[in-house]
């Protein structure tokens, strides 16, 4: 009897908890598509349904733009990162070589700096190499991450020695055997890798609205933001919404399709980070 | 002698120095350089000796922006890790259907932008037209100033973040309960215990090591509170809600005062990792 209460309670506590995390999503959309003195209220059907609100932020900002810039960034970056992790990941998990353990360890104290610290002269930076309203200053300070170094080298100490031992009496470069010999064979790490990558360049706005002035140069959420933010909007709460639907799709895209990926992915990034 | 595994290895590696001697090591000398200058980027630096510290430690503003950042933290992350845990708890009971429906929906919020998730928000704790108060209301209760308060907004701002990663700490805490035997808990039927002091005698002691992780994790990440308060409130009302990291990106694009921005900067690398060692040192003995 008490068992059975304590399931059910805990069911009603799990149930109570996802309306709350989904619940606000669903007001979201519906509300992109009511009437402006209608979002006030709870209802998700709205009484009428218009796409005006979609028609004002396609008119009033370039948000086709700002979406292929994002992709064009995170997807660089996630390119970079796999490729050049992969190089550092391979070279401290599989050779031998006179300061690798130096270099670990230099890693290791990297990555307990906050950005906090590098922030203003990475600014800096940016403005004498002239790469301030352009692509370069989001994609170079983020092509090399230190936990993709980590997570992959972690991935390729388990890889057998003897394999790569045979490649090279085969003759094949060391780049031959990180591409095309190590790599087909550590799917789930680049995966990891790649998802964390994407996600974190994809909803980065801080660096963006620093380095990036020029409106068609914008990022999505850097648009997004200084369009809801801005007097752009005119306050209409629709508009504002409808844009920040717009940027949350295709990551709910994307998450939808490797739901499990995600979830495992930023798991193993939490313990490991 | 060098052999080719050693040539492979400082080649392969060569991306990382490159990237460390621009990203890493310039960056900061650099910041340890500006601390001690005047510098506006338009003209020349000034030497200053110690004025940006004396000026830091006599700033109203930047100890505003610490305490409410600590304020934000305070909250956040008790009620965070009290959520995540009770949840991860619930999910982690063996005979439990529709697991993996529940952990993808508490997940949404943690992969969606934080702009998204802010500008949401905005519109639900608007005083006058926003959804929280409407229901509020609905059910007779007063309305809540959320974001026009100066002492109801940050704790907003820590509800919305904590509702925004909870799934992230769920998902971690749950992989951290799963790897617990469950024979420990079948030997605690047979000895009578109940699942309250099964909870508090074999789940927390179990879990403690994800338990300080997280801790860490959201500490270090509420320290980085920036995009909520710039799109919510922009700092206020009367500077309430001004976090560390929205001052220093103020002293810095707003009015271009370099040399204090970095004299910032690293002020709070040193309280976030004084912080981080105190929970750490705290906490492992605690519990």
């Amino acid at each position: 009897m008490k068992i059975k209460f304590l399931k059910y309670l805990s069911y009603f506590v799990l149930v109570i908890f996802s309306i709350t995390f989904i619940y606000p999503f669903l007001w979201m959309i519906s509300a992109t598509l009511k009437p402006e003195i209608e979002i006030q209220y709870p209802n998700l059907i709205p009484s009428e349904i218009s796409l005006k609100s979609y028609y004002n932020v396609f008119m009033k900002i370039p948000i086709g733009r700002s979406f292929f810039n994002s992709l064009f960034v995170s997807g660089a970056v996630t390119g970079l990162v796999l490729i050049f992790s992969s190089m550092v990941g391979y070279a401290l998990a599989q050779l031998k070589f006179r300061g690798r353990e130096l270099l670990f360890s230099i890693m290791l104290l990297t990555m307990m700096i906050p950005f906090q610290v590098t922030l203003i002269p990475m600014y800096v930076l940016m403005v004498k190499f002239g790469w301030v309203n352009t692509y370069m200053s989001l994609i170079f300070p983020a092509m090399i991450s230190v936990f993709g170094i980590f997570l992959l080298r972690q991935y390729f100490k388990a890889f057998p020695k003897e394999l790569i031992e045979a490649a090279r009496l085969d003759g094949c470069s060391e780049i031959y055997i990180v591409f095309k010999l190590v790599w087909p064979n550590s799917i789930p790490g680049l995966v990891t890798v790649g998802i964390i990558t994407f996600m974190n360049s994809w909803n980065d706005v801080l660096w963006p609205i620093i380095v990036i002035r020029k409106q068609e140069l914008m990022t999505m959420p850097q648009l997004v933001t200084l369009f809801a933010t801005g007097g752009q909007a005119d306050a209409q709460m629709g508009t504002i919404l409808a844009a920040a639907t717009l940027l949350a799709i295709p990551v709910v895209i994307l998450y939808l399709v490797f739901q499990r990926q995600f979830i495992e992915s930023m798991a193993s990034s939490g313990i490991k980070g | 002698m060098i052999t080719r595994e050693e040539k492979f290895g400082w080649i392969l590696s060569s991306p990382y120095i490159i990237y460390f001697v621009i990203i890493s090591a310039f960056p900061i000398i650099f910041s340890l350089i500006l601390m001690f200058m005047r510098w506006n980027m338009l003209s020349s630096m000034q030497f200053i000796g110690l004025q940006n510290f004396i000026t830091l430690f006599q700033d109203p503003l930047f100890w505003k922006a610490l305490l409410n950042t600590f304020i934000f933290l305070i909250i956040h992350i008790p009620l965070q890790i009290c959520l995540a845990l009770l949840i991860s708890a619930l999910l982690n009971s063996p005979d439990l259907i529709w697991k993996s429906f529940f952990r993808s929906t508490f997940f949404i919020p943690v992969v969606i932008s934080g702009v998204v998730v802010t500008l949401l928000w905005k519109q639900l704790y608007s005083t006058e037209t926003g959804l929280l108060n409407n229901i509020l209301l609905g059910i007779n209760l007063e309305k809540i100033p959320w974001l026009t308060s100066t002492k109801v907004a940050m704790p907003a701002i820590a509800i919305m973040a904590t509702w925004k990663n909870l799934g992230l700490y769920i998902v971690i805490l749950l992989a951290g309960l799963q790897s617990i035997p469950r024979s420990l808990y079948e030997a605690a039927d047979i000895d009578g215990a109940s699942k309250i002091q099964q909870f508090f005698h074999i789940t927390i002691p179990m879990v403690n090591p994800t338990l300080i992780t997280v801790i860490v994790l959201s500490t270090i990440g509420g320290f980085s509170l920036f995009i909520e308060p710039y799109i919510m409130t922009g700092g206020g009302p009367l500077n309430s809600t001004l976090s560390t990291n929205l001052y220093i990106y103020q002293q810095a694009f707003s009015f271009y005062k370099m040399g204090y921005a970095a004299t910032l900067g690293f002020m709070m690398a040193f309280v976030i990792f004084l912080v981080v060692m105190l929970q750490r040192k705290y906490i492992e003995r605690e519990i």
